[in-house]
């Protein structure tokens, strides 16, 4: 277990380092001279060149590389150019509302897809069968951010029944909390619920044909049993894996989510970063995104072997 | 002996007696109603791009303010928009913007990825770590995060959003490349084509890559589905394709405002993404079934 750890600890560091490189090496990218972005309006020379000494634009690039991993690591993502103030306290502000709505979306997907998924592989080749991968279709195909938008219309603007946007947290009135993040959770979730679905259905089948299954069956065990105790429980192993690490995923789809509901979160963040050329917020939010997701990897990784002993060793 | 990568025969009288592997796949193909139905719509869609400035009704940047927002009727079969342009003739013109960039950035992502995966899977050594380590990075930033960013540092236009998705989607190609070259270099006929003296390039051009062509082929429809969403997104967002040029996901950006006066404005631009989505998901459903001898 132990030697495990260290080996995986040590795959995901130069996972992470290049991934800095890249985050980093976005900057490159930008025509024309960082300070004179930076500066805005202000053309002064004096300003110029204090801004360049500031942000070291005046040496190469592999020491400006180093300067900002040094700041990273004693976690100063920069400078919110815009909004004035540290990458770090805006990321800290809006993080917890993107997880309350992957929280919830990741919900809706475990709810709606594991069963889907359980009710087609016992049901194989029939109408619920056709019915639940028609559903897993639609949830793959569908565009979340137009999704979000007809529900808008349908429960919103028609029934009047909930908040077409907003937020509210779930410290401050957990009823109106839950009112506006529960139609953006579900729009969120739609495609993961596709996804568990298929995998579920998957393992599913897989499980029924094994062979602890017929010696279940061969027992007398009622059907609901052998299913539910016997495959289901080894079936869901890499459906949970899967679930931990698509929670990242979740992290990227609330960009849209977010935007369509106007829900002031992560995705938002970046999404209002991008327009007003607030470089550092849009480079700190893919970092803190990526190591989120690379950290689910990790956990995911741990969790498969914890419930497959066969893997240790 | 190598698969000819020959157009498929389709004659299947033919194709049942010497059974060549396109004719055989094609065969399997025409038999799942699901992806003949994609293949279908993939082509009326194709068909709509191309033939876009002759069957569109109206000009569809041509604004009229005495036409600003009405409901479809005989002369306007989708409505207009906030601005008195028809919505028909811009989902059609639109069509082209989704389609160039599902094709044009997969093709970008398989450019690179696939020669970037041959090298890794056939030279292995010190390439391939060097490789894998960089894909492993780029696989640990989330999907729409990293085109995002890319198309925010490159600036929003529909070019750049072409580019930045197809970057986005190349370490998948890589590494799906990289994983089969792998598979393909121990094979027989490859070492018989060691053993005859070819040199490496040839046994990697000839040999290697036409029997890794299917999962190539698979994973190529399932990512124009991806990049089709990704394009649509990020002309959501506003770093696609630029007003007043027509696109599926600007569309939804604007209609999104008018949604309690003129629902129609976003019904369209959306079915439009979800049916063209849906038809390379199918077909990528369907291609799997008919080339991977171990799915069935």
């Amino acid at each position: 277990m132990l030697a495990f750890l260290t080996r995986r600890l040590l795959q995901i560091l130069p996972t992470i380092v290049i991934v800095s490189m890249l985050i980093f090496g976005l900057q490159q990218l930008l025509p024309g001279d960082p300070a004179l972005i930076m500066a805005g309006e202000d053309r002064d020379p004096a300003v110029l060149e204090q801004i360049r000494e500031q942000y070291h634009l005046n040496d190469p690039v592999p020491v400006r590389y180093l300067y900002w991993v040094k700041g990273v690591l004693h976690g100063d993502l920069g400078e919110s150019m815009r909004l004035k103030s540290s990458v770090a306290s805006l990321v800290a502000e809006k993080l917890p509302v993107t997880l309350q709505l992957a929280a919830m979306a990741l919900l809706f997907a475990l709810g709606i897809g594991i069963p889907a998924g359980i009710v087609s592989a016992v049901k194989k080749e029939t109408a619920w069968d056709y019915g639940a991968n028609v559903f897993a279709l639609w949830g793959l195909s569908t565009p979340n951010f137009w999704l979000g938008i007809l529900m808008i219309f349908l429960f919103s603007v028609t029934l009047g029944w909930l908040p077409a946007s907003g937020y509210v947290r779930l410290g401050e009135d957990w009823r109106q909390s839950l009112a506006t993040t529960i139609m953006p959770a579900f729009v969120l979730g739609n495609a993961l619920a596709a996804v568990l679905m298929r995998h579920t259905r998957g393992a599913m089948l897989q499980a029924m044909g094994a062979d602890y299954v017929r010696t279940a069956r061969a027992k007398g065990l009622q059907e609901g049993r052998v299913v539910l105790k016997h495959a289901l429980r080894n079936a869901m192993t890499p459906v949970i894996t899967l679930g931990a690490l698509e929670f990242g995923t979740l992290l990227s789809g609330a960009v849209l989510t977010e935007q369509v509901f106007t829900i002031p979160g992560f995705g938002k963040l970046i999404v209002d970063a991008v327009f007003n050329r607030d470089y550092a917020v849009v480079q700190g939010v893919v970092l803190v995104t990526s190591t989120i997701y690379i950290l689910l990897n990790l956990a995911a990784d741990i969790a498969y072997m914890l419930v497959n002993p066969r893997l240790r060793g | 002996m190598t698969v000819a990568s020959s157009s498929s025969s389709a004659d299947s009288a033919l194709a049942a007696r010497e059974e060549n592997p396109w004719g055989r796949a094609w065969r399997r193909l025409r038999r799942r109603k699901g992806a003949l139905i994609g293949l279908a719509v993939v082509a009326l869609f194709v068909l709509l791009a191309v033939l876009a400035p002759w069957i569109a009704p109206y000009d569809p940047t041509a604004t009229s303010w005495s036409l600003v927002r009405k409901p479809p009727s005989w002369a306007h079969w989708f409505g207009t928009d906030e601005v008195g342009r028809d919505v028909l003739s811009r989902v059609i013109w639109g069509a082209r913007a989704s389609l160039g960039a599902g094709l044009v950035s997969v093709s970008i992502a398989a450019g690179f990825g696939v020669p970037l995966g041959l090298l890794a899977g056939y030279a292995g050594g010190w390439i391939d770590a060097a490789l894998s380590r960089v894909v492993d990075a780029m696989l640990a930033i989330p999907f729409l995060i990293l085109a995002i960013a890319l198309a925010a540092f490159l600036g929003p236009s529909l070019g750049n959003a072409m580019i930045a998705i197809g970057v986005t989607a190349t370490p998948v190609f890589v590494r799906l490349t990289r994983g089969q070259t792998l598979a393909a270099k121990v094979e027989d006929y490859v070492e018989a084509a060691r053993a005859v003296g070819n040199p490496h390039w040839r046994i990697a051009l000839r040999h290697v890559l036409p029997n890794i062509v299917p999962p190539l082929l698979i994973q190529a429809s399932l990512a124009i589905a991806g990049a089709i969403i990704a394009e649509a997104a990020l002309s959501f967002l506003g770093l696609g394709q630029q007003p007043p040029a027509p696109s599926w996901g600007s569309m939804l950006n604007t209609a999104q405002r008018f949604i309690a006066q003129a629902p129609w404005m976003a019904i369209w631009p959306g079915l439009a993404i979800f049916a063209a989505v849906l038809s390379f998901n199918l077909l990528g459903d369907g291609l799997r079934d008919a080339l991977d001898p171990r799915h069935k």
